[in-house]
């Protein structure tokens, strides 16, 4: 469960650069959508995942990538890549 | 009815309402304004042009710190940016926009656009995408490659920032992208689609830009000992240009609007014209028509309904190649004035280098300050005239200090590879005319 958080913690840190929502930030769980909450702008999710890819150094193939789309998704994402490495 | 008539009786006046620029020897308008009523040089040494084998190691490229940066472009445009024309075109016309007055809000402007043109868009970000492409990294790019290396580049930004509405457009036509630009802006006004306009044009700069023209040995390679005497346009000893970067904006407005809003106007422009010359009878790629150039400065002219005597001092292209005097012959020529009947010319290259794209955006800049500030700026670099220029004008034509003199109209030309060629007059603002 504290991986998690910490999971959540770095997530925050790598979206922080594109959100346009700041409570919706502020407010970050397991729930939150990257563009319905965080209003991040759709081209910039891009980004987001070559971010967490440099932060993990895991390589994220683009069936993953289609899933990212929220906070849960994307750890789920990222837990499998990091237990394959 | 009366809109139909009123088309058909008096051409809409368009005056300059904002300023904007970015140079290398002066950052800013006040700044600029200062360096070249000074004549102060922003040419300097690079090393690393000398560690790449470059014959010329010097240029005028704007010294902008990070602090300055982000007074223009958010964390998130400047996360993995790498384009210092879009960067000096964002803050010279962000400038140019606050200058007119102009608020940046949330709300989309319909009445007003960009015409803001560039030679190329982001060379370093270009050579870094290619890098990666090549070790099969397609996928690192990220989301930000295309919106900066894309030509229209620097338009698509500005266009966001300010909340621009009408035309959102990047020409390139060479070094006469600048003066072009405004040209096309003063059109769409005159032709009741627009109210303002900004318009102006950047440039990159650094050795992937400047490379290709220090392989054609169109660069001075004598001066890198002494840099910011590199650049003599005019002058016996002219040997090659300096090249430089930076970006000049300005707003346009219909007077109407102008006087609507209450705007200060620094000047206005009567009038222009832009032509080619077919890259025939004389004319290439690199070389002017002589024809055409002079076609080009008369229809200007004859467009603003002025006289050429009327001319207070001219603004010329005079990039400092031995070719100079070539382009004050197409002068004399079409205006049929030398000797001491000749206006005084002077060149901003002397000190800023040749901005490529951006040069004529930033000439004019400098061209609307001589008319706000009634001086005209000095040549520098020029203490040995070129005989073959003494034999068609008198050396007094061509001011070394600064003048100060009534300036009422001032005549702007660029010209550019393809034999392409833009000339542009501009007035003191009066009422009445």
């Amino acid at each position: 469960m504290s991986d998690k958080v910490k999971l959540i913690d770095d997530l925050k840190e790598i979206v922080k650069p594109y959100i346009q929502d700041q409570e919706a930030f502020d407010n970050i769980s397991e729930a939150t959508d990257f563009i319905n909450d965080l209003k991040i702008n759709s081209a910039n999710l891009v980004d987001v995942v070559l971010d967490i890819e440099d932060k993990y150094d895991i390589e994220i193939d683009n069936d993953s990538m289609d899933k990212m789309l929220n906070v849960k998704a994307s750890l789920e994402v990222i837990q499998e890549k990091l237990a394959s490495k | 009815m009366s809109s139909q008539y009123s088309k058909q009786s008096a051409k809409t006046r368009v005056v300059i309402t904002g300023l904007g620029v970015v140079a290398s020897n002066g950052v800013g308008v006040n700044s600029f304004c200062e360096a070249i009523k000074d004549g102060r040089s922003g040419i300097r040494y690079f090393p690393k042009l000398k560690d790449l084998g470059f014959s010329c190691c010097i240029g005028g490229v704007p010294e902008i710190s990070e602090d300055k940066k982000r007074e223009y472009l958010t964390d998130l445009q400047l996360r993995n940016f790498d384009s210092n024309g879009i960067l000096y075109g964002c803050m010279a016309g962000m400038d140019a926009w606050r200058d007119a007055g102009l608020s940046i809000d949330d709300k989309v402007d319909f009445d007003s656009g960009t015409i803001f043109g560039t030679g190329t868009s982001s060379v370093g970000k270009f050579r870094e995408s290619i890098y990666k492409i090549d070790d099969n990294k397609v996928r690192r790019l990220g989301s930000t490659a295309v919106a900066q290396t894309m030509v229209s580049g620097v338009s698509a930004y500005l266009g966001g920032i300010l909340g621009l509405g009408n035309q959102v457009t990047t020409n390139s036509s060479a070094c006469t992208t600048g003066t072009e630009a405004i040209m096309m802006g003063y059109d769409r006004i005159v032709a009741g689609d627009a109210k303002r306009m900004l318009v102006g044009s950047c440039s990159d700069d650094g050795a992937y830009l400047w490379g290709g023209f220090d392989a054609m040995r169109v660069l001075t390679y004598k001066h890198n000992e002494l840099p910011v005497q590199g650049s003599r346009p005019m002058s016996a000893t002219a040997s090659g240009f300096v090249p430089g970067g930076g970006a000049g904006a300005l707003i346009l407005e219909s007077l109407e609007s102008a006087l609507a809003r209450n705007a200060t106007i620094y000047a206005e422009i009567l009038g222009g014209h832009i032509n080619s010359g077919g890259q025939r009878n004389g004319g290439s790629m690199t070389i002017p028509n002589d024809e055409a150039v002079q076609q080009c400065i008369s229809k200007a002219i004859e467009k603003s309904s002025i006289d050429a005597k009327d001319i207070d001092t001219i603004n010329g292209h005079l990039t400092a190649t031995k070719n100079d005097h070539m382009e004050i012959k197409n002068w004399t020529d079409s205006l049929g004035l030398s000797g001491d009947e000749f206006p005084p010319i002077n060149s901003l290259k002397s000190m800023v280098g040749h901005c490529l794209s951006a040069a004529g955006s930033i000439e004019s800049v400098a061209c609307v300050l001589q008319i706000r500030d009634q001086f005209i700026f000095p040549n520098i670099n020029c203490e040995d005239v070129s005989q073959d220029i003494i034999s068609l004008i008198s050396e007094d034509c061509i001011p070394k200090k600064k003048v100060d003199k009534e300036i009422n109209i001032v005549a702007k030309a660029s010209f550019g590879f393809g034999d392409v060629n833009g000339c542009i007059i501009f007035k003191k603002y009066n009422l009445d005319k």
